[in-house]
């Protein structure tokens, strides 16, 4: 990472314009609407949160490579060059202050997609050294280590051996011709140890074979966070490598929404052919078997229950029913805040935002947009599918002093199955 | 007479090259830039919800219409305004019908009339929240006031013109003529080029999103 200047990274802002990225400058008229779908902006007040404008050092290198005025402009003297200083003002604005959401993308009224945007402005930030230091940290050990959060799979294994010894269940590694492959994300392997359990009971209740891969167990891309393809590549390419390796049919993204993006939207994009397994969001999985009569539960959940419904999964992936459905089968008092599904809004803490200490004010106030949502429901348990909004959703509901606990969807499904139901 | 001779004659031809070219060879600029191919797996097909986001894109999400009331009914307001006004107003449909031999009924004059005036205050109300909104003020340069002033010339110069207001008429109509003129000139190298551009990102908006099966 030595050669990062100002030059690679305007290259890789020029090389990042493509047509519908053209086709949205040129449709932009700063009529600041997008500014009020921002939890950013929406809660601080302060303009220079606005979606568009965190985008003007990309607007610009458009305006001066691919367009005939701007072209012009660039050749007698009248354009402002893109500068190191500015791309460093912009780090808070294209980091700090945006999950890459993309609650503005269905806002805009001219059809803007300003998180697409976001994510390829990113690449530039990279190249020319800009990108925030904890993200730099996160890439570095994932593609060093093999983890984000430096997890090797020796803890992996560990935690297999509790698990197994909790559940009397077998953890599958490495077997080759297994039908599924479930990905972990290293937030999980740390914070919520249950979602490995979780599968094993839901898996053996449905009857169908599943096997974790040692060299590819890891989920997270830190490379999509940080907005590097080439990181993102190389990260995807290990799943790939091994889940055709393995002949698996599914690889089931975990309770991680940028992961899931990553490997279910970037990956085949990043390595330019399609798989020859499909990608499935756990809750999917889920889902497919609650249709199919596979998933059976015995009691259920009687407290008021909201969801939240992370971005990467109901606005980028349209998954909104499935996390429905099966709240339907397992609990009684289910009640959706308003602004739900693809009109969610965002933790706060998406797109790498999280892992940015300095600004965790920033984040909490921005918080305010998820606790006026949840005040307007009163849960007594919140549930989600995103380990990273998880976190995001403690620290604020801690902050605010709000006692609501929160539970991963997967594992209050596997809480609730019935015992003795077993299809192997 | 000589003025009003110039900007029917030449000036319009000129003005007329340059929208068109202009337009086209902007068209060119977004399109050719092309877009790398997709290989995962679609959920949703593009050219469907691509096609029906070009429509959908006008009606606005409930909790953005509290947020952004006065840009969204000014700007509702003008563009149904600024339709209404240029292709309704029975002389304007002569002027068509001369050129490309086409034409459509129009609207009685005195609701073209009050159409214009509710236009015009529409587009004050606009300029005047642009200046003091925080982040339309923040996004404002000087091509927003330009684009706006280039707009608003012909409504108001055509409103002076039917009402007779300026005299002698020729000269009236011809300032009509030529705002149009700089209007057309302007609007394929600024943000007026929205006008067919909007069509392009609305598409690639749903079809993006169409593809990922998301159903707005």
């Amino acid at each position: 990472m030595s050669s990062l200047t100002l030059e690679r990274g305007l290259y890789d802002l020029k090389a990042a314009i493509d047509a519908p990225i053209a086709s949205f400058f040129s449709s932009c008229v700063h009529c600041g609407l997008c500014a009020e779908a921002c939890l950013f902006y929406v809660e601080t007040g302060d303009p220079k949160y606005t979606p568009i404008r965190k985008l003007e050092p990309l607007r610009r290198v458009w305006e001066q490579e691919y367009t005939l005025f701007g072209k012009l402009k660039k050749l007698v003297g009248l354009s402002k060059a893109v500068t190191d200083d500015e791309l460093e003002e912009w780090k808070e604005l294209l980091y700090a202050s945006c999950t890459m959401c993309g609650r503005c993308s269905q806002v805009c009224p001219v059809g803007n997609d300003i998180a697409y945007m976001v994510k390829k402005a990113r690449e530039g930030m990279v190249s020319s050294g800009h990108a925030p230091a904890p993200l730099v940290g996160a890439a570095t050990r994932a593609v060093k280590i093999g983890s984000p959060m430096g997890v090797k799979w020796p803890a992996v294994q560990n935690q297999i051996k509790h698990v197994e010894a909790d559940t009397g269940l077998k953890i599958p590694v490495d077997v080759q011709g297994a039908e599924y492959m479930p990905l972990l994300s290293s937030m999980e392997i740390i914070n919520f140890p249950e979602y490995l359990g979780a599968l094993a009971k839901i898996f053996k209740q449905a009857g169908i074979t599943w096997t974790l891969a040692s060299k590819a167990f890891e989920a997270t891309n830190a490379g999509h966070q940080i907005g590097s393809s080439d990181i993102e590549r190389e990260l995807v390419v290990r799943v790939v490598d091994e889940a055709e390796r393995l002949g698996v049919k599914f690889v089931i993204g975990p309770e991680c929404g940028h992961a899931f993006n990553a490997i279910r939207w970037d990956g085949p994009e990043l390595i330019g052919r399609p798989y020859k397994f499909r990608v499935l969001h756990i809750i999917e999985l889920l889902d497919q078997l609650r249709a199919e009569g596979r998933l059976k539960v015995d009691s259920k959940v009687t407290e008021r229950l909201t969801f939240h419904d992370p971005c990467n999964m109901a606005r980028k992936s349209g998954i909104v029913n499935e996390q429905r459905n099966l709240l339907g089968m397992v609990a009684t008092n289910f009640v959706d805040m308003p602004d739900n599904g693809i009109h969610n809004w965002c933790c706060g803490g998406g797109g790498g935002a999280n892992s940015m200490e300095e600004y965790e004010h920033l984040r909490l106030k921005a918080f305010g947009r998820k606790r006026w949502q949840l005040e307007s429901v009163e849960p007594e348990l919140l549930v989600t599918a995103c380990a990273n909004c998880r976190l995001t959703i403690e620290e604020g509901l801690e902050h605010y002093k709000m006692e609501i606990p929160i539970a991963g969807l997967t594992e209050m499904i596997a809480e609730h199955l019935k015992e003795d139901e077993s299809a192997a | 007479m000589d003025f009003l001779l110039w900007v029917r004659g030449p000036a319009f031809n000129v003005a007329v090259a340059i929208f068109v070219i202009g337009v086209v060879a902007r068209l060119l600029e977004i399109l050719l830039l092309g877009r790398a191919p997709s290989h995962s797996e679609p959920k949703g097909s593009q050219v469907g919800p691509g096609i029906a986001e070009i429509f959908k894109r006008s009606v606005p999400l409930p909790d953005i219409v509290k947020r952004g009331a006065v840009t969204l009914v000014g700007g509702y307001i003008f563009h149904i305004g600024l339709f209404i006004t240029i292709f309704l107003f029975v002389p304007h449909i002569e002027f068509i019908n001369s050129v490309f031999g086409v034409r459509w009924p129009g609207l009685p004059n005195p609701v073209v009339d009050a159409v214009t005036v509710v236009t015009m205050v529409a587009l004050v109300v606009l300029l005047v929240h642009r200046i003091r909104q925080p982040v339309k003020r923040m996004l404002s340069t000087s091509e927003d006031y330009l684009t706006w002033l280039v707009t608003f010339l012909p409504i108001l110069t055509g409103w002076l013109a039917y009402h007779r207001i300026v005299n002698p008429y020729p000269l009236v109509l011809g300032l009509h003529i030529l705002s149009v003129e700089l209007l057309m000139v302007v609007l394929p190298f600024t943000k007026l080029m929205h006008t067919f551009t909007v069509f392009i990102s609305r598409w690639y908006n749903g079809a993006i999103y169409g593809r990922r099966g998301v159903q707005s």
